[in-house]
């Protein structure tokens, strides 16, 4: 399944081809194609895939920084005034990881809340050291993709206009 | 109101062994595929998974595009699908999450435009999508220098500054000299083999993991029975040349050009970048041969490229 036609057609070259190893299947260029490409017919649900919500998305997927993308003459998102104010790439990250991080916590204290002192405990500890939330964040998010940077952990106030 | 809904993966050509294909896949949010001929005749069909309503409603679905998770989940499913077709027949990829109440409307709103999709699919007809990227290698962008050796003391802080820029933009100005070269071979050898070309944005951010700069990043259709010449003749287009990478993805059902050229695309058609223009490449049916490396130097290039290129 990750390896397209190749093999089903006999004549195509096994996977071990030189030019790439599985490379098909890199989610960038599968975004790219059933995201962008591919016939467009209205469905009775209507999503605009240019919808904003989702341009937002290719923005953090496919243009790694607003700069480099204007130094490119990529800036066409900064002409939609309803994009303009969201499409910081990195921001948006940092903040969307900053609201899974404590979306974890918040898990964390409920399912770990037992009553009154099991509740303290389990609080205090999520104040003290979040690094249980954050690795189990940063597990599930490394099989999925390499981390760009690594954004500052502590500056939460980053998140407070989300 | 049904808790299902009906997603349309793509439309194809009936073949022998479609349905037996078709019963053993497993689409979008898991549920089984299976195809709903359309009544115009012209032997085609919807491939459609029945999805729950709850995650491919309106608000559900604008909720989950946003989460990269589902977006991969999904993308990968449809994906899977439409490339399990391909080993069998023609088919014209659908946009992700074309999602419709139930079959009979769906196969009502693609009846509708069926003569189009027929004529689509025969143009698509034994062709395969090959995906070409151009990288300049990351040894060749401006990175850490070496120490400087001893002896350089003499030098004022100032002209070793400028020293260490001029190599570094010699050496990029080499990479990007070289990328051109090998974006006019494969330029070349799409005239010669490929039906049409599309453009794609050159990939960036978090999930373009391949080392070095993405210079240009395109789509070739090609006949099948050709595929293999082109492909190999693309994979040597870097070859005797510094600090450029070339990388081939597919064969690839025909995405990129699903949609007819020239035709508006409702979603796409205002594209202000117009990165993704289509331009026909050894037409038969066309005498102007054009400067087909004129397309490559238009601003929608990556400005590297241009760079590169410049005195």
């Amino acid at each position: 399944m990750s390896d397209p036609l190749a093999g089903r057609m006999g004549n195509y070259p096994s996977r071990a081809a030189p030019y790439g190893q599985n490379s098909t299947s890199n989610l960038a260029d599968i975004l790219e194609r059933v995201l962008d490409k591919g016939i467009v017919i209205a469905g009775d649900i209507q999503i605009n895939l240019l919808d904003i919500e989702l341009l937002t998305i290719k923005l953090r997927l496919l243009v790694a920084s607003v700069d480099k993308a204007k130094e490119m003459g990529i800036d066409w998102w900064e002409h939609d005034p309803a994009l303009s104010s969201r499409a910081r790439g990195g921001e948006r990250s940092l903040a969307e990881e900053n609201r899974r991080l404590r979306a974890e916590v918040e898990a964390l204290r409920r399912g770990e809340a037992l009553p009154e002192d099991g509740r303290r405990q389990v609080a205090s500890r999520a104040e003290e050291e979040p690094a249980e939330p954050e690795s189990a964040e940063e597990r599930t998010a490394g099989e999925k993709r390499p981390r760009q940077s690594r954004p500052a952990r502590r500056s939460t106030g980053k998140t407070r206009d989300e | 109101m049904s808790d299902r809904v009906s997603y349309v993966y793509a439309v194809v050509r009936e073949a022998d062994g479609l349905e037996e294909a078709v019963a053993g896949l497993s689409g979008a949010a898991g549920a089984p595929v299976r195809l709903r001929p359309l009544t115009g005749g012209d032997g085609l069909s919807l491939a459609v998974s029945s999805v729950p309503s709850e995650d491919f409603r309106e608000e559900a679905l604008k909720r989950h595009l946003e989460d990269l998770r589902w977006l991969e989940a999904v993308a990968r499913a449809h994906h899977g699908v439409i490339e399990e077709l391909s080993a069998l027949t023609t088919v014209l990829p659908l946009r992700l999450a074309t999602v419709y109440l139930d079959d009979e409307r769906a196969t009502n709103a693609l009846d509708a435009q069926s003569e189009v999709l027929a004529q689509r699919l025969s143009h698509l007809a034994a062709h395969v999508e090959w995906g070409v990227k151009i990288y300049v290698e990351p040894s060749a962008a401006p990175a850490s220098q070496p120490a400087e050796p001893a002896g350089s003391e003499d030098v004022s802080p100032g002209r070793a500054y400028l020293r260490t820029r001029r190599a570094q933009r010699t050496v990029r100005d080499t990479a990007h000299r070289s990328a051109r070269t090998a974006a006019e071979r494969i330029e070349e050898t799409g005239r010669r083999y490929a039906a049409d070309r599309a453009r794609h944005r050159v990939q960036q951010g978090e999930l373009a993991t391949a080392p070095g700069e993405n210079v240009l990043n395109d789509a070739y259709l090609v006949p099948r029975d050709r595929a293999e010449e082109f492909r190999d003749e693309v994979s040597r287009a870097a070859d005797g040349l510094d600090g450029v990478r070339v990388e081939l993805t597919g064969p690839w059902a025909p995405y990129s050009f699903a949609t007819p050229p020239g035709t508006a695309d409702p979603a796409g058609a205002d594209d202000p970048v117009g990165t993704d223009d289509r331009v026909g490449v050894a037409d038969p049916d066309s005498t102007g041969t054009g400067d087909p490396l004129g397309s490559t130097a238009r601003s929608n290039t990556p400005a590297g490229t241009e760079r590169g290129t410049e005195p």
